[in-house]
């Protein structure tokens, strides 16, 4: 029982001193609980069934993230662990000489941490009971739904999760504190805070070499990932800008470290000024401890930033595209003319009969299929997509093809057939949608895109002028660049490219796609859905014919809520855990460093230094502490939220800014409360106890 | 002579009203400008209390402290910084030095954060490094400089900034004797260049150096000896008479 009590009188010393952790420990628990239980605040929200199959979906991937997830909280956990190990050396030492054996130490460890365990467990989950309370308006807004019968939930299974988890990593602690405890000895307990740290200060020529090689490298990185996203094909090709980027940071760091005391102490004005020469050999004396870490946190943050900005970005965007991508109620279309490719057909998984009753419209299919469709629209227009082996990427590229296939290795040149329309028939699409409608003379042609990657590789070759071949016509490009526009709706920008030319050339057995596109008559949305599934319900008839497939207004609205609230969630989850886990880990840093310090700070009260200079000398130590890793992780998201973009553009990138002050203000709350809360407690830890 | 220090029948209690312990029992004494006093006692004696309460760095219970002419038992917060660091000067028995700071850096931080001028800093700091034969190790960390090269660094830190008073508490207390006699020829030369020093120690040796010894014994003033124009040999030799006659603990007084 004497054990016992010790333990008891452990924690509550060190929870005194290192709240902010056990906090986050507890935040972490209460967020991991959360996330797991999203599916249950769904319950409570009227859904239709395409929407819960995403939930589904969600729920499935946010389970995969929940588990590294608990990597991450994990390494805190025992990062944390191991560090307020080390400063109980004395401690344990004392035990030691006092006759106490391992094992017995061993057993106190394993009280406190059984108990840290039990404590933090039960808080977050009650905790996190109520924050999930809070997430079901987040869930309801993100699925447009009415939160008509509001439910106090409690999700077992997502309690059960969090204790199943969360008790693998109390006993992965336990095990490992055992183990450390078992290997010390008593001469390196008791004396290891005596041991003076040697000074040894950096080289400043190598510092500065490295430095420079560092900044080029990471320069470098930074052009290769943004100047031409295309060219990054193979997995390798990103890998080494991301390599060059993490090995540059760690340099930075370190040879900054070595650099930023020189700096401070050329400044001769400043640096002998109140406690400036203190507060940066302090920084520098401790420095060569923490490059691994800051570097770490760093790119933690790095992430952090990118991922929440991305994931807002594709929220925003995917609304607004949605509003632009689908101007109408509905577009369905059906390949034609199968028996053209016959075997591509064959090897998709497409059966002969499918193929050979493919020479039907979307209307006509509609008939055959016993479903008169035409009733229920109010207005639509027919229109026809071609394709020919005349006309492939290769053949519209000109005399640029060769240089395009070495930039840009993983297009694929010269098997697939490029869609072909008539002007005529387009400007009827777009005059239905609203979008700009164009004229053609009888020998251009033009082309239209809203994927920007592909768009640009096409304006190469039509700023060149070249001409294309075409059922026996010669024509050339009106414009130098392709424009705006797309027939097929869907969520995001996907048309890579429709090749508009004269009507009259055309050869109609080259039809490959029809459409049918136009508004219901029906007005209500339960109607729409009922007839919707009515179609979905011709599926029996899948083995004769090639179904007509419907790109609606509402499969796409569903499909669109589902993905925007998968990746908000998603990247909310894992930004929030790496923050906390990456301000956790500074916070602890900073605190053990105060307590360490405070001696130091006697000194400089006996000697008469004010506490308000004292003050701004902590505060000082630690915001040069948090804002290092913060600003290389700012400068390297520009860089690679540009990426992200370029990687992202098919959901469009408009809505950056939006995301970008959201993400900071998440941030700024985070990351900012973590230094004030650490500032503040370091305060009270130097604070004159006399 | 002007009075540099007025202590007038301060007293200082410990525990509750129960038990109460009485470390400093109605001591009253002056140190006049110039003046090199040490002041000895057994320990538990309170020659620490004294110089703690004397430092400000702990108050009386009763009493009053004149520094200059002015009661330090009423300062308060920043008022109190402010006197400590330009009336006083300390120097610690275990230096207190700042391991991270060269000997310069520490030395010019009782300056810098009185706001003086870099300039002027780094002339000062030359100057009583030349007086304290501090000028090889100015570049050097403390891990790196001995007992006694650290003990005068801590010297020189706490003369550097001219205070009224150099308060001294056993400041050979971790020295060997070479360095002991060494920093205490030092204090003797800053006491002749004007210095007021105030010094606690229990080594007879260490306080043979000064020019007036106070003993203490329980909380009050047992007795007072001048040196005169006695060498200081002399003095010694009077001095372990006195700690003789204080009993108890003569082999801590030696």
């Amino acid at each position: 029982m004497m054990l016992f009590k010790l333990s008891i009188k452990n924690i509550k010393k060190s929870i005194k001193d290192y709240a902010i952790y056990f906090f986050t420990l507890i935040l972490g628990v209460s967020i991991f609980y959360v996330f797991n239980a999203l599916d249950s605040q769904t319950i409570m929200i009227d859904v239709s069934s395409s929407t819960s199959e995403i939930i589904q979906l969600m729920m499935t991937i946010l389970s995969g993230v929940s588990v590294f997830v608990s990597f991450t909280l994990g390494f805190l956990i025992i990062y944390a662990t191991r560090f307020l190990m080390k400063r109980r050396n004395k401690e344990f030492g004392i035990y030691l000489t006092l006759g106490m054996s391992k094992r017995k130490i061993s057993l106190i460890l394993f009280f406190e941490t059984l108990l840290i365990g039990i404590l933090s467990l039960f808080i977050g989950i009650v905790l996190g009971v109520f924050l999930s309370q809070v997430m079901s308006l987040l869930v309801a807004n993100m699925f447009e739904a009415d939160l008509t019968k509001f439910k106090f939930i409690f999700s077992s299974s997502s309690a059960i999760k969090t204790i199943i988890y969360f008790s693998i990593m109390y006993l992965i602690v336990i095990l490992f504190n055992t183990f450390s405890v078992s290997k010390c000895k008593l001469i390196d307990l008791l004396y290891s805070s005596k041991k003076s740290e040697k000074i040894k200060l950096k080289n400043p020529y190598i510092c500065i070499i490295l430095f420079i090689i560092s900044i080029v490298v990471l320069g470098r990185a930074y052009y290769i990932v943004t100047h031409d996203y295309m060219a990054l094909s193979e997995v390798k090709d990103i890998l080494k800008p991301i390599v060059m980027g993490i090995v540059s940071t760690f340099f930075i760091f370190y040879s900054l470290s070595g650099l930023i005391l020189r700096i401070v102490q050329s400044l001769k004005h400043y640096y002998y000024k109140g406690l400036n020469s203190f507060v940066f050999r302090e920084f520098s004396s401790k420095v060569n401890t923490i490059v691994l870490s800051i570097s770490i946190i760093c790119l933690m943050l790095f992430v952090t930033i990118c991922l929440l900005s991305s994931c807002f970005t594709i929220k925003n965007s995917m609304n607004k595209n949605f509003k632009e991508l689908v101007p109408v109620d509905a577009d369905y279309s059906v390949f034609m003319n199968m028996q053209n490719n016959y075997e591509d057909y064959i090897e998709y998984g497409y059966n002969e009969e499918q193929i050979s009753t493919s020479n039907y419209t979307v209307k006509e299919k509609f008939k055959l299929l016993g479903f008169d469709i035409i009733p229920y629209f109010k207005d639509y227009i027919e229109v026809n997509l071609y394709a020919t082996p005349e006309l492939k990427l290769c053949n519209t590229l000109g005399s640029k093809l060769n240089e395009l296939k070495e930039k840009y290795e993983f297009l694929d040149y010269d098997s697939e057939e490029e869609v072909i329309m008539g002007i005529n028939e387009y400007n009827k699409v777009a005059k239905m949608y609203g979008t700009q409608e164009y004229t053609l003379k009888d020998n251009e042609y033009m082309i239209i895109a809203d994927y920007k990657s592909m768009a640009k590789v096409r304006d190469i070759a039509l700023k060149n002028r070249e001409t294309i071949s075409l059922f026996g016509h010669t024509l050339t490009p009106k414009y130098t660049q392709t424009k705006n526009g797309f027939v097929e709706m869907s969520s995001n920008h996907i048309n890579t490219g429709i090749i508009l030319v004269p009507d009259k050339i055309l050869d109609k057995n080259y039809i490959y796609e029809n459409h049918l596109i136009g508004n219901y008559k029906l007005k209500n949305e339960e109607e729409i859905r009922e007839l919707e599934e009515n179609i979905n319900k011709l599926d029996s008839e899948k083995d004769k014919y090639v179904l007509p497939n419907g790109a609606t207004k509402l499969s796409i609205k569903e499909a669109t809520v589902g993905l925007t609230a998968m990746v908000t969630f998603i990247g909310l989850y894992l930004g929030i855990i790496f923050l906390i886990s990456s301000a956790a880990i500074l916070a602890l840093k900073e605190l053990s460093e105060s307590s360490d310090n405070k001696e130091k700070f006697q000194v400089l009260r006996k000697i008469g230094t004010d506490e308000k200079l004292i003050n701004k000398a902590l505060f000082r130590q630690i915001a040069i502490i948090f804002l290092l890793p913060l600003i290389l992780a700012l400068i390297h998201s520009v860089f690679g939220i540009k990426f992200a973009i370029q990687v992202l553009e098919v959901f469009g990138n408009e809505e950056l800014i939006p995301s970008i002050i959201i993400t900071t203000i998440i941030l700024v709350i985070i990351y900012g409360g973590y230094f004030m809360i650490t500032y503040f407690n370091s305060k009270n830890i130097i604070r004159n106890r006399n | 002579m002007e009075n540099i220090l007025k202590v007038d029948k301060i007293e200082k209690y410990y525990g509750s009203r129960s038990s109460l312990t009485k470390a400093i029992n109605n001591i009253s004494f002056q140190v006049e400008k110039g003046e090199f006093v040490a002041i000895m006692g057994a320990s538990g004696s309170g020659k620490t209390t004294l110089l703690n309460v004397i430092s400000t760095i702990d108050k009386v219970t009763s009493g009053h402290i004149y520094i200059d002419g002015l009661d330090i038992t009423k300062l308060k917060g920043n008022l109190l910084n402010k006197f400590r660091r330009e009336k006083l000067g300390f120097i610690f028995q275990d230096f207190n030095l700042l391991d991270t700071l060269t000997a310069y850096e520490n030395i010019a931080l009782a300056l810098s954060i009185q706001n003086i001028s870099s300039k002027e800093v780094d002339i000062r700091v030359k100057k009583v490094a030349e007086e304290l034969d501090i000028k090889d190790v100015l570049e050097k960390y403390p891990y790196q400089m001995s007992g006694g090269q650290k003990q005068r660094v801590a010297s020189a830190r706490a003369i550097i900034t001219n205070p009224s008073l150099v308060l001294a508490d056993e400041p050979t207390g971790a020295l060997d004797s070479k360095s002991s006699k060494m920093l205490l020829e030092k204090f003797k030369y800053l006491d002749e260049m004007g210095a007021t020093i105030l010094m606690v120690t229990h080594d007879a040796f260490t306080a043979s150096y000064a020019k007036r010894v106070i003993f203490i014994k329980d909380g009050k003033i047992f007795k007072e000896i001048y040196r005169g124009e006695n060498t200081r040999k002399e003095f010694f030799d009077e001095i372990i008479d006195v700690v003789t006659l204080l009993g108890g603990d003569v082999n801590d007084a030696l």
